[in-house]
């Protein structure tokens, strides 16, 4: 049988090593499964597991510590045919604790060889995620006081299609990991074995007291049935398939000449809830109706359905260049959670800004001139307020025309939400206002 | 960028415009993990490419993220992720990966105010002098400063060739208030430069992964997974990918890392210039050009000029650029989003020229008003020095 191994870069573990064990086994099942090197991606960890893509003639990934899971997803999202094998210690394990949970609830298709040999053995024999509680390592008596992780448990937890638990001294231990390669989806291989360098200088640890500890806990020698489900690439690419194909960016032709001529900034204060994002973006579709380059910037907090809901925007002849408004030419007020968010905005308004407010919500004292509506004995409810405020700057015709703001609204809306929007600035224009 | 006609205009987010490039690109893979203000980037991507048969994940968090697209990356595919400071601090130790063992990646930054936490949707440039030195080795980046959506368009397209000429990651040096502000521009109007692809290793000799023609230049490359082999690794490698202690090679592969980047910026010192009779230059870059740009066009009807350099590569730094357009002022001002991070670099660059400096990091952006108030003090302390 043709061996992927190495030959200029034999093994360079301490003598007696189980990862040298696993090399030369996971060499043997490269070879049964008839697999080429070209076939494989080897990504391994840090530490000495991180050693394994020096020994194979494979393709090879070593990058930083923990993180191997997360480069053969990535690897195998964009290379769906080939092999990955991931090699970590119970150090990566812990480490990349995150990484390995996702990739279990993924169920992507990789083969994660741990090498658990209970301790860190490059940094010198430092506690590890798996060291037993009563062990004697280079971390004094910290690994007294925490209690190590099942690795089998874990990953069966967190969704992992496959999970076997395996003593790198047992006879079918080829059998172990072949049958791990050919599974499809997440194959969690926890292989326990020695380290003579560090481990076992001050523990005693050997095949046979390995057998014992393993024949205590659960057993896991395969796939997880209640974890049984489809292969993460393949569901994406399934889903995927599926999408609405993309849409070009939304274009604007010219139709209208603008009612201004110069540069008009528009504030609209709002609370959340009252479509004033959605009514900013009409204002600029407007204003692109009549080829005026266009602007906005919203302001709300990270809640939804609470507090203030600010809009920004400038429409200008000329192309924009600072985004921010000195003082507005309009303003709206619509709810007081965005009056009370942009109260010192009042005092820099002019006897110029036309300040369009809604009878139910108090201002500070300001020059503008005030057209106030009363929006509620109008019935026109919270979230229409910002189109209906919209309609009524349209009828003032100084910022953007009629004409302009309804073909915002086609352009923005369709079929029964068109029609209420154009009955809602039908409805504004016979508002008296004062 | 001045519209001729009207042809018509697009309406849409500077973070949206960096997606539509990154496709434009050639990029077909996308992980991120959301953060505020760079979150619609992921949206965008995630309509962008499921349909066109890419790949757009979210990650467990920012470091898997960084891991997806440098495993795919290296698996041949063009790859963007996107995040802000926060992220930017998790990505680090995969972008010193990526820098050391050249693989062609994208970064945008979008900005938002910090230090840590921060504020998540308010904008600053505090990450400039981040972004260059939150590496471990120190070796350079290339850090590109949109403006505008505009350049947000553009500048992706140019980070993605870059990334692949120079086999590097390329950050996007956004801002909130470039990232998440919709405006208007005609995207079929932008010039977009053709499309660079990594070159790939065509020789008959055995590949080595590693290998460069001279002293800077990228290696050719064949992605994992072809029929040659092909070695990555984080750790000091020879040619051949794999561990080297040869003090020769570790030297010889430092300075190419260096120098193909630093040799090549005159090829992508991007800027815009706006010359004026005057004495005093002022330097921005960023969102804050715009604001800088309306000061000067308010202090220009009321009789002073200043002439006015938007830089747009920021790393490494235009050294030849900024030196020749320098040359002629004596009197230079330098105005950020931040409390003085790039004026540090035109100190080093114009030499024995006094740089003035004016910083602000308040959260919102600098007004034009407060440029011209600077620049009004800078210029009449120039031209009539205290006696």
């Amino acid at each position: 049988m043709t061996s992927l191994l190495n030959k200029n870069r034999p093994p360079v573990f301490c003598p007696g090593c189980a990862h040298e064990t696993v090399t030369r086994a996971l060499d043997k099942v490269f070879g049964n499964l008839q697999l080429q090197g070209s076939d494989i991606v080897i990504v391994s960890d840090i530490g000495c597991s991180g050693l394994f893509d020096t020994f194979f003639n494979t393709h090879a990934f070593h990058g930083l510590h923990g993180r191997a899971l997360t480069y053969a997803t990535g690897i195998k999202l964009a290379r769906p045919d080939l092999t990955v094998i991931v090699t970590m210690g119970d150090g990566g394990l812990g480490i990349g604790g995150a990484h390995l949970l996702s990739t279990c609830r993924r169920n992507i298709d990789l083969t994660l060889l741990v090498l658990n040999n209970f301790n860190y053995g490059m940094t010198g024999g430092q506690f590890s995620s798996t060291t037993p509680s009563d062990a004697t390592v280079g971390s004094g008596f910290l690994n007294q006081i925490e209690k190590p992780m099942d690795v089998g448990q874990v990953v069966a937890a967190a969704g992992a299609g496959y999970v076997s638990r395996a003593s790198v001294y047992g006879k079918d231990l080829t059998q172990v990991i072949e049958k791990a390669i050919q599974f499809k989806g997440f194959s969690v291989l926890d292989l326990w074995g020695v380290c003579p360098g560090r481990y076992t200088k001050k523990n005693r640890l050997t095949p046979k007291s390995i057998e014992t500890s393993m024949s205590a806990l659960p057993a896991f020698t395969g796939p997880v049935e209640t974890n049984r489900r489809g292969e993460y690439g393949e569901l994406y690419r399934t889903q995927a398939s599926q999408t609405e194909p993309r849409q070009q960016p939304l274009k604007f032709e010219k139709r209208f000449t603008p009612p201004s001529p110069k540069r008009n900034g528009v504030i609209i204060l709002g609370g959340a809830g009252q479509r004033i994002v959605t009514g900013g973006e009409i204002l600029c579709y407007a204003g692109l109706t009549a080829g005026m380059h266009t602007a906005q910037k919203n302001d709300y907090p990270i809640t939804v359905l609470r507090g203030h809901s600010v809009s920004e925007l400038i429409l200008s002849p000329d192309a924009i260049g600072y985004t921010g408004i000195h003082i507005p030419d309009a303003v709206l007020v619509l709810g007081p959670e965005g009056v009370a968010r942009r109260k010192e905005l009042f005092a820099t308004l002019t006897k110029e800004t036309i300040v369009i407010q809604a009878g139910d919500v108090p201002i500070p004292a300001c020059d503008a001139k005030i057209i106030s509506v009363d929006f509620q004995s109008l019935k026109i409810k919270a979230p229409d307020r910002a189109l209906a405020a919209l309609a009524i700057l349209a009828r003032l015709g100084t910022i953007i025309s009629m004409e302009m703001l309804k073909e915002a609204l086609n352009i923005r809306f369709k079929g029964d939400v068109l029609e209420k929007a154009l009955e809602l600035v039908d409805k504004a224009m016979s508002v008296e206002i004062f | 960028m001045e519209r001729e006609n009207d042809m018509g205009l697009n309406f849409m987010e500077g973070n949206e415009a960096i997606a539509w490039g990154a496709f434009r690109a050639g990029c077909r893979f996308f992980a991120g993990y959301p953060i505020t203000p760079a979150t619609t980037i992921l949206n965008t991507m995630l309509k962008l490419l499921p349909p066109a048969g890419g790949i757009c994940i979210q990650g467990e968090d920012e470091i898997a993220s960084m891991g997806f697209c440098l495993g795919a990356s290296m698996a041949g595919m063009k790859v963007l992720t996107a995040t802000s400071g926060p992220g930017i601090s998790l990505y680090s130790e995969n972008i010193s990966f990526a820098i050391g063992s050249e693989i062609p990646l994208v970064i945008v930054d979008v900005q938002r105010l910090g230090p840590s936490t921060g504020s998540a949707t308010r904008g600053a440039d505090g990450d400039i002098q981040f972004l260059r030195w939150g590496n471990t080795g120190g070796l350079p980046v290339v850090v590109l400063a949109p403006v505008d959506a505009v350049d947000c368009y553009q500048l992706t397209v140019h980070a993605f060739n870059l990334a692949e000429a120079l086999r590097c990651p390329v950050f996007i040096a956004s801002n909130k208030e470039t990232g998440m502000t919709k405006e208007s521009f005609d995207m079929e109007a932008v010039e977009l430069p053709e499309i660079i692809d990594r070159v790939p290793y065509t020789a008959d000799a055995p590949f080595l992964p590693f290998a460069a023609r001279d002293d800077r230049s990228a290696p050719e490359y064949l992605p994992i997974g072809g029929s040659q082999l092909v070695r990555q690794t984080s750790s000091t490698h020879g040619r051949d990918g794999y561990i080297t202690v040869d003090r020769e090679a570790i030297a010889h592969n430092q300075s190419r890392l260096a120098n193909k980047l630093q040799t090549a910026v005159d090829n992508f010192s991007f800027f815009d210039f706006f010359d004026a009779d005057t004495d005093t230059l002022l330097i921005t870059y960023g969102v804050t050009s715009r604001a800088a740009k309306t000061a000067l066009a308010g202090l220009e009807a009321e009789g002073t000029r200043v002439a006015h350099l938007v830089l747009k590569t920021l790393w490494p730094v235009p050294e030849s650029l900024i030196r020749k357009i320098a040359d002629r002022f004596n009197n230079i001002v330098v105005i950020e989003m931040n409390m003085g991070q790039y004026v540090r670099e035109i100190q080093r660059v114009v030499g024995n020229k006094p740089v003035k400096f004016f910083g602000l990091m308040d959260g919102n952006l600098i007004t034009p008003t407060r440029i011209k108030e600077v620049l009004t003090k800078e210029v009449l302390s120039h031209d009539q020095p205290a006696q």
